[in-house]
């Protein structure tokens, strides 16, 4: 999903990045469009045009990130608590959806997808917000020079990326939060968290012109032309996520969805506290087959997800598509096997975590892993979380849930640094392209310690803002009108409590 | 009159009614319960949640019998649910005052 990617060149370059963008901040209101296409089309004779093909798989991955949301991951939270909140978590997921969906278009697209002046780096503008100068023929850039799609397509691409990562955290929480305090929070979360690392990542204002200015630079003969080239490119590196140009590879967004989300909902589940009875009380799951439906629909849903983060259907498709396959194959084997190993018996709700293990694992490798690289992501990834969520968990006594830490913020740490190995051509990666890093013109190079800080830095960054923003959050939240239930209210169930009906009337 | 209150294994329930069928008792109200006994419960483990579930599902069935018959109807239950294993259940047997068919108000032995 991510746009071509530049690294920054200092913080001098930023400024006066910034300075140029507010000084044409009017006409960047009015050329609103896609972030590539008027660069683009002052580069090149005539406008790109999207390619039919492109098109329809980016508009079907949309809706196949829908569909991990809703019903996949709601119905894969919802076996997994009692019947007394199945109601409550298929609720709350769908809700959050709804609420995404319109706050996305109201002002979350223009603050993780449009130039935000001095700010930049850290976040977008209001340029677009209620997609203002959006319309049937403004175009986005896509990973290929001179490829753009709808950028109707892209919006609602992202959105549904915006829907189901706060939709993640609820697992964390779940059976014993207000309905009310969860959608203030995630109205919070997605504003102040998601939309932010969004922009921090994927932002990136120009991707053709930081592709032109590196293959100049690439091409000067002389010093005199290399500096010219050199200042060219920090020009337009200026204007990117402060992630996008630290080099760090995500391609689908382990680090914005997974680690986020994942951090999130660890911190949740510390200031909630746990649920009454908890260690005590029988808390096992309602409906293993509606996990194994949910599981199954969110593995079917990530082919758009990470498949489509190549914002065209073409062999890096396909090998993200495969990657995404084999990971969760080969995640989905090693927990059942750990377990039958550890624990005596291979069970459906283990396979089930290892699905999504190594769903959440492959990730940000997607695109830039190989096959075999990625099956061997996801044999590793499991036995990892199933620690997590077993010896860890009960050593540290937190309650998450649904295990939203140890599956998805583990499973996403695993991914970002696993990315970072198999990236590596010697180990059937796609190498360093040239645009992941260019700083130096270093595509087609591999330095593993160099990539692995710029992986850490993600993940170092994300746990940061989200852990320590979520957690300022959540307070606010239960200042204002309180996270948890009563006691009573808790005990009968949020279903009736909350919502004033049961999921199951049998 | 006598209630025989059978507690069974639920894949019984099948043999149970068909030996009652072959001596003659006709009618029986059948219960899913959970409960224990010796047969101690098992452990469940969900990731790293374990559970030790100590109550069992079992089927609980009642038949309403005149009281000559009850040596053959716990002669029949027990022959038909046995398996020789812990957990095969038990057998009650309760004094039962009073007995009225609903649709013709027909009471006690005519009643059963």
């Amino acid at each position: 999903m991510t746009f071509k990617r530049p690294t920054s060149a200092g913080w001098a370059t930023l400024a006066i990045a910034g300075l140029c963008a507010v000084g044409f901040v009017d006409a960047a209101l009015a050329q609103a469009a896609a972030p590539a296409a008027d660069a683009a089309a002052a580069a090149a004779p005539a406008a790109p045009v999207p390619n039919k093909g492109d098109v329809a798989w980016m508009l079907v991955s949309s809706a196949l990130v829908l569909m991990m949301s809703i019903p996949g991951l709601a119905l894969f939270y919802g076996g997994l608590v009692r019947t007394k909140n199945m109601a409550s978590v298929l609720t709350q997921v769908f809700a959050i959806v709804a609420m995404i969906g319109v706050t996305w278009t109201i002002y979350g697209y223009s603050m993780a997808f449009t130039d935000g002046g001095s700010m930049t780096p850290w976040i977008g503008g209001f340029g677009k917000a209620f997609m203002h100068g959006i319309d049937a023929n403004s175009t986005a850039a896509t990973f290929s020079n001179g490829v753009v799609i709808p950028e109707l397509a892209y919006f609602v691409f992202q959105m549904t990326f915006a829907m189901i990562t706060p939709a993640l955290i609820v697992g964390a929480f779940a059976e014993r939060i207000k309905f009310s305090a969860v959608m203030l929070f995630i109205l919070l979360w997605s504003t102040f968290i998601y939309y932010p690392i969004a922009h921090w990542v994927w932002y990136v204002a120009a991707p053709d012109d930081v592709a032109a200015a590196a293959k100049a630079l690439a091409a000067a003969a002389d010093a005199a032309a290399k500096t010219a080239a050199q200042a060219k490119l920090d020009e337009v590196t200026g204007a990117v996520g402060w992630l996008a140009g630290a080099g760090a590879l995500d391609f689908a967004g382990g680090t914005v969805v997974h680690i986020n989300a994942g951090i999130a909902g660890l911190v949740g589940a510390l200031i909630i506290g746990k649920r009454i009875g908890y260690g005590k009380d029988l808390m096992a799951p309602h409906s293993l087959t509606m996990t194994m439906i949910g599981a199954s629909l969110l593995w079917v849903g990530w082919f758009g997800f990470n498949a489509g983060s190549n914002l065209e259907a073409n062999g890096t498709t396909a090998l993200a598509f495969v990657n995404t396959m084999v990971a969760t194959a080969g995640a989905s084997l090693s927990w059942l096997l750990c377990e039958w190993i550890v624990k005596g018996k291979p069970s459906l709700l283990g396979i089930c975590s290892g699905a999504v293990a190594g769903l959440v694992a492959v990730t940000p490798a997607s695109g830039y892993a190989g096959p075999v690289g990625a099956m061997v992501l996801g044999l590793i990834v499991s036995p990892v979380c199933l620690f997590f969520v077993s010896t860890v968990k009960n050593a540290l006594g937190y309650d998450d849930a649904l295990d939203v830490f140890g599956v998805h913020c583990i499973g996403g740490i695993i991914g970002a640094l696993g990315t970072g190995i198999l990236v590596n051509p010697a180990l059937g990666g796609v190498g360093i392209t040239d645009y992941t890093n260019i700083t130096g013109n270093n595509a087609g190079t591999y330095d593993l310690v160099g990539q692995m800080i710029s992986q850490g830095k993600a993940v170092g960054a994300t746990l940061l803002w989200s852990g320590i923003g979520s957690a300022i959050l959540y307070k606010v939240v239960d200042v204002v009108i309180g996270l948890r239930p009563s006691v009573e209210q808790e005990r009968e169930g949020l279903d009736i409590t909350d919502h004033g009906e049961r999921a199951y009337n049998m | 009159m006598k209630i025989v209150m059978a507690i069974i294994k639920p894949f019984k329930l099948e043999e149970v009614r068909d030996a009652l069928t072959a001596i003659g008792v006709h009618g029986l109200t059948v219960t899913e319960v959970k409960g224990y006994g010796r047969q101690k419960g098992h452990t469940e483990i969900y990731r790293g949640a374990e559970y030790a579930v100590s109550f069992l599902p079992k089927i609980k069935i009642e038949v309403a019998i005149a009281a000559d018959q009850v040596d053959k109807t716990i002669d029949a239950i027990t022959a038909a649910a046995k398996t020789g294993q812990i957990g095969d259940g038990k057998i009650f047997v309760i004094n039962l005052d009073h007995a009225v068919r609903i649709r013709t108000g027909e009471a006690d032995a005519a009643a059963l």
